[in-house]
């Protein structure tokens, strides 16, 4: 988030000053105006655009840019906006090379550089949202008497309530964490977005009429049967649940820590610090773990290593994050299959041990191979069904689990993106409308971008 | 190398890029930079009575990002006396003798224009420019634009000076007129022995949308002022194409209005222009644009096996025709290489929506009995060439041409933002030249579904 005076809610005054992110920080400041005007101006607002075809939620991305190009800024937001509630996140956090701008034209003309697509959108919404005109950008329908309870309040709910608020819903979100937001507050790596601008989207959420229940978890304080008696319908974004594990000896103890354990740390902790950390080594292979190795590179840890089992080639994390992890300083530990964790006086850590032999020193160690799943959560709701790999079970084109009054999205079917959590839940609110005989306006936001 | 030099009614050039008579050429320190970096001549800053200027008094259009494509000032002439300009002329003159040095001129009265043409005269200055085209402020005192536009002042005026002066008197026009030689021809009979054009257009730059005050903003308020710049360009080329090849402009022509390269010069020249005049690209970039302009034309000219700019002189001006003698037969056809592609669809949806939806993407199906221009299976194979590192295959917006459908109208081309992407290719195949004009000579101009045809129905009908 920019020093700017951006709606900062409750919750974003309530943060701690002493939070180790804050020594990271953006890679892509904000545009300023002329910069923005520049930028938009080289769009060649394409028509039938693949850029639009490459945004999972369907943005008109040369409409708003051209937008911005005319000074027509709160027009500019409004478009995004409607096709995509979470526009300011996702402005920040998608991996727009692999989709809108790896999918921009230039890309086959190599005469000139892609649109810095996530750029503009972030300067569009943060100056619509900056000057405290986002509450009047969307106008809500007339409340129709229909009550929703959203479960988690990560990008899936927090799109699908948003949506749903805006067509005269009375949306209820249960968050068991005391600050919303999900991933997008806990889980995002510094340089791309601090908490404060998770936090600042939650209230321009929170001001379409969406209530934010925190600190209530479903499944201990409200049953799901409570949810079903009490609501016309159940969203379910629960998200995913710790940091797996390896199951190797020496796991237990200091210095061996969960990838996203240690990320909400970093970003929310007060006082959270690296002392003595010299050599970190981060174990997976995916984006979380480059993240995590990322952040310790950038907060100046001075061996950084990623042990993967296999080559780089079967890496599921993004090539171009991976590369920046490499400039960086972070080296990769490639075909290394971790086998102990060795443990020196009074327990403490000293390196990691492998399968080969090989032994790598380490001070901390950083486990960022994936997140367990919350099966048990979502059983609790009679007709909801998971699959072999614990994720919940829908129909594609609506989103609906086996209880037709239950829907899902997010991380919790197996997504990985902020972006894609948005549209399953734009997805989810639509077919919400539909069951629940919630007349849906012809310009209604929900209605904009993908099918 | 080419010889640019240039003898405009006896006026020598080294090169026939001059600098107009504008801010630019408002000091004699200013001249001769200029002459340092190579301009050829100066008209120099209009004298007259010196006159108060307002603080702002510039505005600019910019297009997408594009700075000055249009240019609008209310400047008047000098602010600086008489005697000063006159002295600095004569000394600018004296070290650059092989330059033209011409004093623009702007006085009302007869004996006003007596003594400030004897007193130009006298600094040894190559020729005189009469600024009967200032279309602000001046006019508003009798002077500029509303000389230009009155043909029979014009004429009494021009006669004054010519009267009085031992040099070449120039005539700058004015382009706020309705048809240009209806100033050209008075100011030939005046005895003027160049014409200047075109002087700005009158205009309004924009308006301030939060103060509702038109640009330039001077205080609470605004005036028209006069409009050139890049834009203007075309006007200025009709106008003196238009002048170039009417019998009665005997005398050379110093075509002025959004040069900024040596190209565009070339165009002028090629539409029997002599001399060129610059003024708000040296504004835009400086002085300096002038080392390319005399690069870029001696190139061109060796190119094309011209020794001297002189044979350059009105080339173009044979092809300027009434549209009543253009060629009905001539066909072109647009031709998209679907290797440069990149499917960004502005030809498809240019076409689609405004013209008559001749261009497809790849994967649309050829009417019966049509030709395409481009092929859709080369289409394929160089889709699938291309295929970016992205894993996007851009096949589905690569387009192509129904010829039989394509008018031949250019619009795609001019879309199109890849240079040599789509070329407009000649189809004539052979056929016979017949114009608009042959037609009502040998009375076959008639097109069905016009008027009387439509009454004929009607009548039919009742």
């Amino acid at each position: 988030m920019s020093a700017r005076a951006f709606a900062p809610g409750a919750g974003a005054a309530a943060l701690p000053a002493d939070r180790l992110e804050n020594k990271l920080l953006d890679l892509k400041p904000t545009y300023a105006e002329g910069e923005a005007i520049a930028e938009a101006n080289r769009c060649l607002y394409c028509h039938d655009a693949p850029c639009v075809t490459a945004c999972p939620t369907g943005i008109d991305i040369p409409g708003f840019i051209r937008k911005i190009a005319t000074g027509n800024v709160r027009g500019s937001a409004r478009r995004i906006l409607s096709a995509n509630l979470l526009g300011y996140s996702c402005a920040r956090v998608c991996p727009v090379e692999v989709l809108c701008v790896g999918a921009c034209v230039y890309n086959d003309w190599h005469r000139t550089p892609p649109i810095q697509i996530g750029r503009l959108q972030r300067y569009a919404v943060e100056t619509v949202l900056d000057r405290g005109a986002a509450t009047t950008l969307l106008t809500a329908a007339k409340p129709t008497g229909k009550k929703v309870a959203c479960v988690g309040a990560g990008p899936a709910s927090l799109a699908a309530a948003g949506y749903l608020a805006l067509e005269g819903v009375a949306v209820t979100v249960f968050e068991r964490r005391a600050i919303a937001g999900g991933l997008n507050t806990t889980g995002v790596a510094p340089y791309k977005m601090h908490v404060s601008g998770s936090l600042a989207e939650v209230e321009f959420i929170r001001s379409l009429g969406v209530t934010i229940a925190t600190g209530v978890e479903v499944g201990k304080d409200r049953t799901p049967a409570d949810l079903l008696r009490e609501f016309d319908a159940v969203f379910l974004g629960p998200g995913l649940g710790g940091d797996a594990r390896l199951g190797i000896p020496g796991e237990d103890g200091a210095g061996v820590i969960g990838a996203t354990a240690w990320i909400e740390r970093l970003k929310l902790e007060p006082g959270f610090a690296l002392a003595g950390v010299t050599r970190a080594l981060v174990i997976g292979g995916g984006n979380t773990a480059i993240d995590a190795a990322r952040e310790m590179a950038r907060l100046g840890v001075a061996d950084v290593g990623i042990v993967y089992r296999r080559s780089a080639a079967g890496m599921p994390g993004y090539a171009h994050e991976m590369e920046a992890a490499r400039k960086e300083g972070v080296r990769l530990i490639e075909r290394a299959v971790p086998a102990e964790f060795v443990r020196g006086a009074g327990g403490k850590l000293t390196a990691l041990r492998l399968a080969d032999g090989r032994e790598l020193g380490a001070d901390i160690v950083v486990l960022g191979i994936g997140q367990a799943k919350l099966a048990a959560l979502a059983t609790q709701f009679p007709g909801v069904a998971v699959d072999a790999k614990g994720l919940i079970v829908v129909d594609e084109a609506t989103g609906r689990t086996g209880n037709r009054k239950v829907f899902a999205a997010g991380d919790a079917l197996g997504g990985e993106l902020v972006v894609t959590a948005v549209q399953e839940g734009k997805r989810a609110a639509r077919a919400i409308c539909a069951v629940l005989g919630v007349a849906v306006r012809a310009d209604a936001p929900m209605r904009a971008g993908h099918v | 190398m080419a010889d640019l030099s240039i003898d405009f009614a006896g006026i020598r050039s080294p090169n026939p890029f001059w600098l107009a008579s504008a801010p630019p050429t408002n000091t004699g320190d200013q001249v001769m930079r200029a002459f340092d970096m190579g301009w050829g001549g100066a008209v120099w800053k209009t004298l007259g009575d010196p006159i108060v200027d307002t603080s702002s008094r510039f505005g600019s259009l910019d297009v997408n990002g594009a700075r000055m494509v249009g240019f609008n000032n209310i400047e008047l002439i000098t602010d600086r006396p008489l005697e000063l300009n006159l002295r600095e002329i004569r000394e600018v003159k004296r070290k650059y003798p092989d330059r033209a040095v011409i004093v623009s001129l702007m006085v009302e009265s007869k004996e006003d224009w007596r003594d400030i043409v004897k007193a130009s005269v006298d600094t040894g200055c190559d020729g005189l420019e009469l600024n009967f085209g200032c279309p602000h402020g001046m006019c508003e005192r009798g002077m500029g634009s509303a000389v230009g536009q009155e043909p029979e002042v014009l004429k009494t005026v021009a006669g004054w000076a010519v009267e009085y002066s031992t040099v070449p008197v120039l005539i700058k026009l004015t382009p706020n007129i309705g048809d240009i030689l209806e100033a050209g021809v008075p100011a030939v009979e005046a005895g003027a022995k160049g014409l200047s054009l075109i002087n700005t257009i009158k205009s309004l730059i924009g308006v301030d949308l939060d103060k509702f005050v038109p640009y330039p903003v001077v205080g609470g308020r605004s005036t028209n002022g006069g409009y050139c710049g890049p834009a203007v360009k075309p006007i200025a080329l009709h106008m003196v194409a238009a002048l170039a090849r009417d019998p009665r402009i005997t005398v050379p022509i110093s075509g002025i209005g959004g040069i900024a390269t040596w190209r565009d010069a070339a165009e002028f020249i090629a539409l029997g222009a002599t001399s060129v005049q610059v003024c708000t690209a040296a504004m835009h970039y400086g002085f300096r644009i002038v080392e390319d302009m005399i690069d870029g034309l001696s190139a061109y000219l060796d190119g094309k096996g011209m020794t001297s700019v002189r044979e350059l002189e009105g080339r173009a001006i044979p092809a300027f025709t009434e549209w009543g003698d253009l060629d009905l037969h001539y066909k072109v056809v647009a031709h998209v290489d679907p290797e440069k592609c990149i499917g960004c669809n502005l030809c498809y949806v240019a076409c689609r929506d405004t013209a008559v939806h001749c261009i497809h993407n790849a994967g649309d199906a050829l009417a019966p009995g049509h030709a395409a221009s481009t092929r859709t299976a080369a289409i394929a194979e160089a889709a699938h060439r291309s295929k970016s590192v992205t894993g996007r295959a851009k096949d589905a917006h690569v387009v192509w041409v129904d010829e039989s459908e394509c008018i031949g109208c250019n619009l795609c081309a001019s879309v199109c933002p890849v240079p040599d992407c789509i070329t407009i290719v000649d189809e004539t195949n052979g056929a016979p030249f017949e114009s608009w004009n042959d037609r009502i000579a040998r009375g076959t101009n008639k097109v069905p579904g016009g008027l009387a045809d439509f009454r004929k129905l009607q009548t039919r009908r009742v």
